[in-house]
Formats: structure tokens, C-alpha cells, sequence
């Protein structure tokens, strides 16, 4: 396989060349996708003449653009005009948006062509990518075992080079998780940074749009293109986009970096353990100071965060309902029981499970035994970090604890399956950014992540930290053996 | 202790109390498979008690310095009667179309 679409600009050059019209080019990047995901599903739905069609739109095809014909995958529940936005879930079959969100917006303006359908656990309810109502996607390095998810479906066309880049969602670290177990680049920014208009909405006060990318510069780029201010979300903020792909080379020369030695604990596989630590070393190479520090409230933030998500989420999932759009049952004889069997038949088991826990914990007389205590919890997290940061600028921990795991292994225990996302939910608790690098590979011969975290809007920093390992060690060109030279392929 | 007076609460009837408020409904090995699901989940949640809250303030927002955000109420575009209707299930005359709510006296 020719790895024509390892970078943003690898992709711009081949495509412009090779083809002359944006529809051309479009069609070109699905029909290769659709001769190489047989077995990856990342695309279930993919519908070849849709992406040509959207892609000759005349308006995104002004001047030169930063991103001009780069192939970018979306998650399948970031609303593109016209396109089957499903967020892999029966409860939405049939839906396609009559608006694009802010993020497509600027995505076509910057004059990307997007693949539409990323998939995904259904709502985003999930690690593995297993979730969805279209079976899993496979893990390109090893097709037995999971991609990790949420965004599965998006990380995973990234890793096998069917899109240069790809736009997920992270409430938990379904950016940052995937991309760690399939050796990518994943950054979830500030909560705020980038409007979630257009976002099919899981847990509003955790949700953010971020990218996906073979390197640190593509990511400052793709960064740059969707970040920004946007009155149609009210969360978003209204301040300045640096200009992230200029500020990366500032090495890492006396910056302090702070590792947690909550994240360093017994459950922790060794192979992962020994990479970060590796990393670590690296730092302390390049002239970073590392500081000890203490992030004492991290084990207490899955718990924290299945009762807030499930809570926000059973309140979102309200909406579906059988009436405005997606799936409405035969069975429908009275209004309410219309609702009911729409709901039933439409949402899967992790679904139903996360809205009742949701429900009861929001319920009378639960509500402030739990919610209102996890919100108290939630505030001793965000000072931990609050308080790590006066003596470092940013941490550096594992992105998941383990590598990616089989298919099945932990699909009937929703518990163990929660656990994965321990290291990455922090992040989202306090609204920090934080980005998953590829730093080499542990059990199984599978990728191991690195996570960096920083301050509110401080993604600059992290970004310069990313880019200073990446570059001092080149574990962002491993690739699984599909991509290696002399594979079989297009 | 506390958390086994909890514990207790995750019966049967609870799972479809909650089921009914959230409008799903199982039948009874469902029912059974998330009793014990939820129970097990919460018992794991339950570790927050561990946390001394005395004092502290909730945290709705990651970013508590945020003001509110207003705008003027001037009228802009919105979605035609037809875009809005494309995705129903169900459509007459431009409006939702739901199953009959009121009986027949």
C-alpha cells in the first residue's frame, strides 16, 4: 500500500497533481477507502457519489486553503448537511441533517474533502468502538482487537492512511484512548475552544470536538482551521486562535513537567509503564525539568464521571423520541407507548444502560447523594490541577492503561470497560486540553500513548512538548504492516 | 453502613420505576441484567463518599469564570417548514404527525 496520505500536505500534493477537479479527487479518496476498509470498518456507511457530490460544492473552492483536498474523516455524530449522521445508533436510521456545524463550516472553507460516517460507539457510549449499531471497526495493527473508541471508526482511518486526518469527539478521551491504541495523534482542546454547534450532544458540559493525525503539525493545523469562537454555542470562548502550527519548534529547554504518581499505579500494564517512563528520560534529554506531583482526587474520577455523563446524557437522549426524526415503531398505537417502543427498539444495551443510570441518579431523593456529589467531587479534581499547576506547565502521564484489547474481551462487563478511560477523564472533569502521541509500542506489539495536559487554553504548550518528543524520536512513523512498504494494495 | 442501605434500593421494581421515567421497558431478564449491572456499578460509584465535599461548591461548568451569555432578540433565518419536516417519520398537512392522544369521549 502506498502511503500517499501520511500527511496533510502529502495528500495536497498528490491529489492536486493527480487530479483536476475537487469531485475528482473526492471520488478518488472513496474509492480507495472502500478498497481498503473491508476489514477496518471505519466507514460503514460510506457512500462514494455523497462525498463526491459535497466535495464539488462550489463554495469551498476558493483560493488556496490550508487544508485544500487534504482527505479528513468526520465522527458520525458531527453534523455535515445532507450527509447519514446516524451517531451509529438505530434511534437516528435515516437521519441527515439539514445544517452543517460550525466545525464543517470552517473545514470546508479551509478546503478539505470530508468522508462522512466515521464510526463509532453508538453515542459515543463507549472504549471499544463495539457499540455501534454497525459492528465494530478493527484495530489496523491487529485486526483481532479493538480500536478503542469512542471514535474508533475516525482513529482508525487515520492509522491505516484511508483519510490523512479525521475530526472525533472526546467527553471521556474518546479522542485520546483510540489514538493511543492506534499509535496517532489525538488532542482534546479547552473545553470552549471549539464550538460544538452541530455536535450531536452527549454530555454538554464535557463534550469536545478535536483531531486526529498522523503528527504533531498536522494536529496544530487541523487545530487551527476548526478552533475559534462561535455564538451558536454558548459555551464556546470568545478569545484569540494562536496560531499553533508557528509555535511548535520552541523545543522544551527548562519547561516543567509534572508526573502524577496517581497515574503510575498497579494497574497499569508493565509494557506501557516502561514506554512513558522511557519518554520521561527523553524529557530530562532535551532539557525539561520533571516534577513529582500529586493529582490525589484521579481515583475517584470514574466515578465521578458515570454519574455526571450518564446524567447529562439521559437528559440529551431525551429528545429521541420517535417524532421529529429517526426511528419511530409499527407499534404505535397511543402516543406514549409510541414513545416507549421507539426508544426500545431504537437504542442499544449501553444506551439504555447509561440513561437509566442517568435517570436514577438525577431521580428525587438520589439526586444529591449522587449527582450533586459527583458535581462537589468534580470541583476537587479541577484543583488538583489547579494546584499541580503552580509548580509545572504541564503532566505528562499514560493515555490508557493498557494497549488495545481483543474484541469481546470486555464487552459484557461495563464496569472493566468504564475503567479504560481512567487517565483520560481528568482532562475533561477540569476542561483542560490534552493530547495522546504515539511513543512506541508494549504488550502484544500494540501502540502505547503519551498524554500531555495543560492549563485552560494552554494547548500551545503541549503542542511544543508533542512536537519536541515526536521529532527527537520518530515513533509517529511506525505504521501497522498494512502501510509498510511492499504491501499489497493501491 | 450506608452503602448496603443503597445497595438494597436496586430492586426489580426500581429498574422499571427508572425505565418508566426514562420511557424504555424490559421484560424480566433485562430487567434482572441491568438490576445487577446498576448495583454493581453504583456499589463501585459509592467511593465517592470517600471524598470530604464539606463546603465545596458544585462544579456545573469546567471553566467557572464564564459569564452568562445574552443576545439581542432580533429575528435571523431559520429552518424552512419543509427542512424541518425531512427528517419526521411521520408528516401531514406541514406539521408532526403523532399517533391519536386524546380518546374517543
Amino acid at each position: 500500500m502506498t502511503d500517499i496520505f501520511r500527511t496533510i500536505d502529502s495528500s495536497t500534493l498528490f491529489l492536486e497533481k493527480e487530479k483536476k477537479t475537487r469531485e475528482e479527487a473526492a471520488l478518488f479518496i472513496a474509492r480507495r477507502i472502500s478498497g481498503m476498509d473491508d476489514v477496518i470498518r471505519a466507514f460503514p456507511l460510506l457512500d462514494e457519489e455523497g462525498v463526491a457530490s459535497r466535495a464539488a460544492d462550489k463554495v469551498q473552492a476558493l483560493g488556496k486553503t490550508p487544508l485544500s483536498m487534504a482527505p479528513v474523516g468526520v465522527k458520525n455524530n458531527i453534523c455535515i448537511k445532507g450527509a447519514l449522521t446516524t451517531c451509529a445508533s438505530r434511534v437516528l436510521e435515516g437521519f441527515r441533517p439539514p445544517y452543517d456545524a460550525h466545525v464543517i463550516e470552517k473545514l470546508k472553507l479551509s478546503g478539505a474533502i470530508l468522508v462522512d460516517g466515521a464510526n463509532m460507539d453508538e453515542f459515543a457510549f463507549g472504549s471499544s468502538c463495539e457499540t455501534s449499531c454497525y459492528g465494530p471497526t478493527r484495530n489496523p495493527w491487529d485486526t483481532e482487537r479493538i480500536p478503542g473508541g469512542s471514535s474508533g471508526g475516525a482513529v482508525a482511518a487515520v492509522a491505516s492512511g484511508e483519510v490523512a486526518a479525521a475530526l472525533g469527539s472526546d467527553t471521556g478521551g474518546s479522542i485520546r484512548q483510540p489514538a493511543a491504541m492506534c499509535g496517532v495523534v489525538g488532542f482534546k482542546p479547552t473545553y470552549g475552544r471549539v464550538s460544538r454547534y452541530g455536535l450531536i450532544a452527549f454530555a454538554s458540559s464535557l463534550d469536545q470536538i478535536g483531531p486526529v493525525t498522523r503528527n504533531v503539525t498536522d494536529c496544530a493545523r487541523m487545530l487551527e482551521v476548526i478552533a475559534g469562537y462561535d455564538e451558536r454555542d454558548s459555551t464556546s470562548v470568545d478569545r484569540k486562535v494562536p496560531r499553533f502550527s508557528e509555535s511548535l519548534s520552541g523545543g522544551v529547554k527548562g519547561m516543567k513537567i509534572g508526573i502524577p504518581k496517581e497515574y503510575f499505579t498497579e494497574g497499569i500494564d508493565p509494557g506501557v509503564k516502561e514506554r512513558v517512563e522511557e519518554a520521561i528520560e527523553v524529557y530530562r534529554g532535551l532539557g525539561a525539568d520533571t516534577v513529582d506531583i500529586s493529582l490525589p482526587h484521579t481515583r475517584y474520577a470514574v466515578s465521578c464521571y458515570y454519574i455526571i455523563a450518564p446524567a447529562e446524557a439521559s437528559s440529551n437522549l431525551a429528545r429521541y423520541d420517535g417524532v421529529h426524526y429517526g426511528h419511530r415503531s409499527k407499534d404505535a398505537s397511543d402516543l406514549i407507548r409510541m414513545y416507549t417502543a421507539s426508544r426500545n427498539e431504537g437504542f442499544g444495551q449501553e444506551a439504555k444502560r447509561r440513561i437509566l443510570l442517568g435517570t436514577y441518579s438525577l431521580s428525587s431523593g438520589y439526586y444529591e447523594a449522587y449527582y450533586l456529589k459527583a458535581l462537589k467531587v468534580r470541583t476537587r479534581i479541577a484543583d488538583d490541577f489547579r494546584e499541580a499547576f503552580k509548580a509545572c506547565d504541564c503532566v505528562l502521564t499514560p493515555t490508557s492503561p493498557t494497549t488495545a484489547f481483543r474484541i469481546g474481551e470486555r464487552a459484557d462487563d461495563p464496569l472493566k470497560m468504564y475503567l479504560s478511560d481512567v487517565f483520560t477523564i481528568p482532562a475533561n472533569m477540569a476542561g483542560l486540553p490534552a493530547v495522546s502521541i504515539p511513543c512506541g509500542t508494549g504488550e502484544n506489539d500494540m501502540p502505547v500513548g503519551l498524554q500531555l495536559m495543560a492549563g485552560p487554553f494552554e494547548e500551545e504548550v503541549i503542542l511544543r512538548a508533542a512536537y519536541a518528543f515526536e521529532s527527537n524520536t520518530g515513533h509517529h512513523k511506525r505504521v501497522p504492516v498494512m502501510l509498510r512498504e511492499g504491501a499489497q494494495g493501491v | 453502613m450506608k452503602s448496603d442501605a443503597r445497595k438494597k434500593t436496586i430492586t426489580a421494581d426500581t429498574v422499571r420505576y427508572v425505565a418508566g421515567l426514562s420511557r424504555l421497558s424490559f421484560d424480566d431478564k433485562e430487567t434482572d441484567m441491568f438490576r445487577a449491572q446498576l448495583a454493581s456499578i453504583l456499589d463501585y460509584i459509592d467511593k465517592l463518599n470517600e471524598v470530604d465535599t464539606e463546603g465545596v461548591e458544585p462544579t456545573t461548568h469546567a471553566l467557572p469564570s464564564l459569564r452568562n451569555v445574552f443576545r439581542d432578540d432580533i429575528p435571523g433565518s431559520s429552518l424552512s417548514n419543509e427542512e424541518a419536516l425531512r427528517n419526521a417519520p411521520s408528516v401531514k398537512d406541514g406539521f408532526f404527525k403523532v399517533p391519536r392522544i386524546i380518546k374517543d369521549a
